[in-house]
């Protein structure tokens, strides 16, 4: 029953660390939110360059998408971290030292995420259903009248709660950029914390890092659940 | 900049072999461990699936539980947790053989397989919650009509048909499986991902290296849609082509 | 043969039936009918406990199906029941599809249950299809094969669910032919339906529901000639042209 002490050792080390913990925690919502924006910003460019009739724009949007759904995340943010800062630092003619990293995080989870948006905006605008399209030019609507006026309002509704446990998906991963050797809520808790006071105390904070990632992902689902019923009535 | 896209064909600094052999010894890594996950994943999110159907209040609410675990988790943590806390779980001369009598790289391997596993097993049952769900009532009702137990109903009637209907979902849980395989890294797998480290420290070409390992997901992502264009294929039903 | 007695049985709080009380003897068909969502299709689904109830008592051939010690399984075993969309099992063939609950219920060998499969699929005309995949027959041929399939079990007594409501107008006759054949060599019948031809034709005894409830439950000939609601002389009038 170790166990338990480990977790009864959590209070009193999380009162004692909490500045960090909440860094930890800011960097890790900073990340998740600008990837959020910028992936469905993205993203929604990317779902409409595949639905176009402009062979170029589908080719390089179907490239993009497959490459990206291919390859691992984790993948990805090695790029960010290993190869591509020197390129950065040389284009912007930054010095040396400088710390481009949590930059390379935003860009690297947005440019990611926007492939899995893409494909949800997508589906979500193939779902609406062909007669709608019929209707729209039977009242005399232009293709992109009836994409934004028609479509595209049917196709939010049934996207948002997509969207949205996305976002929580994206809020878990951004937990890996731990390779990246960044301080989110994970890195604070098991590594500046658990690993550097060394003992019983890593296993006390990975316990600690699992149950506040649970209790945000899961009451964030339950918030995005009760809002789907909402639509849906 | 200059790079040396030939590197992979330069021999290592032990001798006999070329880089792209440990570039395959990783893929080798990689897809053995998706593999050996899928397989735990597959059969404890068929049973947790099945349970989340079942009228017993017990075992759907554990069911329940079990997948909000699993999936309200990033995977990393997962695989720290289980990398830290597994081996205090073992006792006796098994502990003593999981931490000294194997290779850190057998151990690590174990250890992402259960983490890996579990993370995917609630994923899994979610799929196979679903493809049983949406088979129409009366497919129950008609096993059961013809005196099937519901244990039988499940059995010859409702899996056979559910399966079917996932296997597009279960296709893209394979790709995530190979994907997710690589978070194993962390924890010092010298998998595809840990070759990276393994072969800059020999070249110092990270570009280069970053672009092998790249194109080694993306062979290894179509390998997988192609064996499971197949299998559908195969498990396809005369005059069924649309989601039947 | 079956008996309901004071059947009732609530969605949450909407009471879908109220207080159904009726028998079915040995050789004798039934039809019930009303309009839709009077409970009717429920009504049969509880006489073989696919649809639980809350308050009565349902026998089936002396046995209490809502006694819990009952073996529910064995019971339906031994009830027909074919359904308004067939509900044959999509991923076995025709053949297949006849057997298994003949094997894995009955206890049949494979050879038995064929010879059974196939000459059921015989009288009902589809001999050449047995190795086919339900979805590559026409709606009455499944609806015929799905008669079949119960018939393997050899039943005492048979449901229909509105067996030809979910088929294409040319296809029904072929279906009610099965059906009334069945009713000549004295199988005994409950069926929903709203063909009323099928009950001139050979119904003993008519039900008619509405709202849940049992209104009239008399001959063929007093419900034809002569209803005694007013709620079932508008559901004639409708029905009827």
């Amino acid at each position: 029953m170790q166990i338990l002490s480990w977790i009864a050792d959590i209070p009193s080390l999380v009162l004692n660390n909490y500045h960090l913990l909440l860094s930890g925690l800011w960097l890790t919502t900073k990340i998740t939110f600008t990837a959020v924006v910028f992936g469905i910003f993205w993203g929604t460019v990317l779902a409409l360059m595949r639905l176009s009739n402009n062979k170029i724009l589908n080719i390089f949007a179907k490239c993009y998408v497959n490459l990206f759904r291919s390859i691992p995340l984790l993948l990805v943010l090695l790029w960010f971290y290993l190869a591509l800062p020197q390129v950065i630092k040389h284009v912007f003619n930054l010095p040396p030292y400088a710390d481009v990293r949590v930059v390379s995080a935003m860009i690297a989870f947005a440019l990611f995420e926007a492939a899995y948006y893409s494909e949800i905006i997508r589906a979500g605008i193939n779902a609406v259903a062909k007669g709608q399209y019929h209707a729209a030019y039977a009242l005399g609507m232009t293709k992109s009248q009836a994409m934004h006026l028609i479509i595209l309002p049917q196709a939010f509704r049934s996207m948002v709660p997509l969207l949205l446990t996305q976002g929580i998906i994206l809020f878990q991963d951004t937990s890996l950029v731990y390779v990246m050797s960044l301080i989110d809520l994970f890195g604070a808790s098991v590594t500046q914390i658990g690993v550097v006071q060394g003992g019983t105390v890593k296993y006390s904070m990975i316990i600690f890092a699992a149950i506040s990632y649970f209790i945000i992902c899961y009451t964030a689902s339950r918030l995005v659940n009760y809002f789907k019923k909402g639509i849906n009535r | 900049m200059s790079f040396n896209w030939t590197l992979f064909f330069e021999s290592t600094p032990y001798g006999d072999e070329i880089y792209l052999n440990w570039l395959f010894d990783g893929i080798i890594i990689t897809v053995s461990l998706a593999v050996t996950a899928w397989i735990i994943a597959f059969l404890l999110g068929s049973i947790v699936g099945i349970c989340r159907t079942l009228e017993n209040k017990f075992l759907n609410g554990f069911a329940a539980g079990y997948i909000q675990l699993f999936r309200n988790i990033p995977l990393l943590v997962q695989m720290f947790l289980w990398y830290m806390l597994f081996p205090e779980i073992l006792s006796g001369s098994l502990k003593i053989w999981f931490i000294s009598g194997i290779s850190p790289n057998v151990s690590a391997f174990i250890t992402a397989a259960i983490a890996l596993g579990l993370f995917t097993s609630a994923r899994i049952a979610e799929q196979v919650r679903t493809g049983i769900q949406t088979l129409p009532i009366g497919q129950r009702y008609a096993a059961i009509a013809l005196g099937l137990t519901n244990r039988q109903a499940y059995m010859y009637v409702l899996l056979p048909n559910a399966y079917r209907r996932i296997i597009p979902p279960l296709t893209s849980e394979m790709t995530n499986i190979i994907k997710n395989s690589s978070v194993a890294s962390t924890i010092g797998l010298i998998d595809l991902i840990g070759q990276i480290d393994r072969i800059n420290d020999a070249t110092n070409s990270i570009v280069e290296i970053l672009c092998g390992v790249t194109i080694a997901f993306m062979l290894i992502n179509y390998a997988v849609l192609t064996i499971m264009r197949f299998v559908e294929k195969q498990t396809r039903l005369p005059n069924m082509n649309h989601g039947g | 043969m079956i008996s309901l007695e004071n059947v009732s049985k609530w969605y949450g709080k909407f009471q879908v039936l109220k207080n159904c009380t009726t028998k079915v003897g040995k050789g004798e068909v039934v039809v019930v009918c009303g309009p839709s969502g009077s409970g009717k299709s429920t009504l049969i689904k509880t006489v073989n406990g696919l649809e639980p109830i809350q308050k009565g008592k349902i026998i089936i051939d002396r046995t209490e199906i809502t006694n819990p010690s009952t073996n529910l399984a064995k019971l339906r075993s031994k009830v027909g029941m074919v359904f308004q969309h067939f509900e044959l099992f999509p991923h076995l063939t025709i053949l297949k599809n006849l057997t298994l609950a003949q094997v894995k219920v009955l206890g049949r060998s494979n050879e038995e249950a064929r010879e059974k499969a196939l000459s059921l699929l015989d009288r009902v005309g589809l001999l050449a299809h047995a190795d086919k995949y339900p979805a590559q027959l026409s709606g009455g041929q499944q609806q015929r094969v799905a008669i079949a399939r119960a018939l393997c079990m050899d039943p005492i007594v048979m449901l229909f669910d509105e067996p030809t409501s979910a088929l294409d107008p040319e296809m029904v006759n072929e279906v009610l032919d099965v059906m009334v054949e069945l009713a000549y060599e004295g199988m005994t019948m409950m069926v929903v339906t709203h063909e009323m031809g099928f009950a001139r034709k050979v119904a003993h005894r008519v039900i008619f529901m509405d709202a849940g409830e049992i209104i009239e439950d008399t001959s063929k000939e007093q419900f034809f000639t002569n209803p005694q609601s007013d709620r079932a002389k508008d559901f004639l009038a409708k029905i009827i042209h």
